[in-house]
């Protein structure tokens, strides 16, 4: 591996630390801004449903297997919740679909 | 006074223990996305070891690929610098809404650290902790997410495509389970929140199918979307000013 390969990495890694770890650091005390407050109260929320739907139709080999896993993982986290036991609900059932796609 | 250092003592296991059942399921997605980045990263050129430092470094899927392309293409630093900037700019939005969920009875020091491990899912698990998040509740999901998240780059860089596709995309939904974990069980709690994730999901599916929208890279859809809807629910469904992260 080059030295300009490394660099490379240490530019874009920089960047990405820089990113992450300034907000962190600097808003150390409590937000007492109500507005503020209540648009980072729901930016994971808003974040992390833009990043699951629709990108997780194509996460596996075939949309039926990923809307099986999607739709299992739903349910899972509707009534149990559990990290675990969500993620292994929704492997298990796109490994079965797909297993069964398979033999079709 | 002894007792009452033993008893964080605890705690502080106590939530590193969490942390590192949480870790799980994250680390074992990881082997899987970070597998096919090994492949990529050995496809441009760099050994296992290089695939690993880099994993190290960055962690962060999107924007090593990214990273690669640029590589790839002998771009230059300031390419470089500026797609990672684009790439990874919503780690500031999760940042900032971290900051404020960080038990502060713990030193500032733990910032610094924990800023190098923010990526989409441990924000995720560290977002679904009932009321403040303990350091050391995310040293615990780091310590086996991470390894998952460099070994599979090592190995993926090595050994290429050994694992059946079959069980690569079986791993690959656990990430988006990982997600969901996250956002549905405070969306069953209250309205507000379950409209906020529908309607995010919506206008995803939305800019994914608008010709103009489609284009962008989902890097900026991500960014575009969350400061959009964030911003209109804080303006629409304001949170109570007592504990607004005891939902």
């Amino acid at each position: 591996m080059t030295t300009e390969t490394v660099l490379y990495m240490l530019t874009g890694a920089a960047v990405i630390y820089l990113l992450r770890a300034l907000p962190l650091t600097l808003l150390r005390k409590p937000i007492r801004n109500r507005y503020i407050r209540s648009f980072l109260y729901y930016v994971p929320y808003a974040t992390l449903s833009v990043m699951t739907f629709p990108a997780v139709l194509g996460a596996t080999g075939s949309v039926i297997s990923a809307t099986a896993g999607f739709a299992v993982a739903l349910l899972i986290s509707w009534f149990d919740g559990n990290l675990f036991r969500v993620a292994a609900g929704a492997c298990f059932t796109v490994l079965g679909v797909e297993i069964i796609l398979q033999l079709l | 006074m002894k007792q009452s250092q033993s008893f964080y003592y605890d705690l502080r296991r106590a939530a590193f223990r969490r942390g590192l059942r949480d870790g799980i399921p994250i680390g074992l997605g990881y082997l899987a996305v970070s597998f096919t980045l090994g492949i990529a990263a050995q496809k441009t050129g760099i050994p296992p070891l290089g695939g690993a430092l880099m994993s190290f470094l960055m962690h962060a899927s999107a924007g090593q690929f990214a990273a690669l392309t640029v590589m790839a293409a002998g771009s230059g630093y300031l390419e470089m610098a500026f797609t990672e900037l684009v790439v990874n700019l919503r780690y500031v939005l999760m940042s900032c809404s971290l900051s404020q969920k960080i038990d502060n009875r713990y030193s500032f020091g733990h910032r610094f650290l924990m800023g190098h491990y923010i990526t989409d899912e441990l924000f995720g698990i560290a977002c679904a902790c009932p009321g403040k998040v303990s350091p050391y509740y995310y040293y615990g999901a780091v310590v086996v997410a991470s390894p998952g998240w460099i070994l599979g780059t090592f190995a993926g860089a090595a050994v290429g495509n050994i694992l059946p596709p079959i069980a690569v995309n079986a791993l690959n939904i656990s990430l988006y389970g990982m997600f969901l974990a996250a956002v549905i069980p405070p969306a069953r709690k209250s309205r507000v929140i379950a409209l906020l994730v529908l309607l995010s999901m919506l206008s995803s599916l939305l800019f994914s199918i608008i010709p103009g929208l489609k284009e962008l890279s989902s890097g900026f859809q991500v960014i575009i979307l969350t400061l959009l809807l964030a911003g209109i629910f804080a303006f629409v469904a304001p949170v109570r000013e007592e504990a607004p992260h005891d939902d």
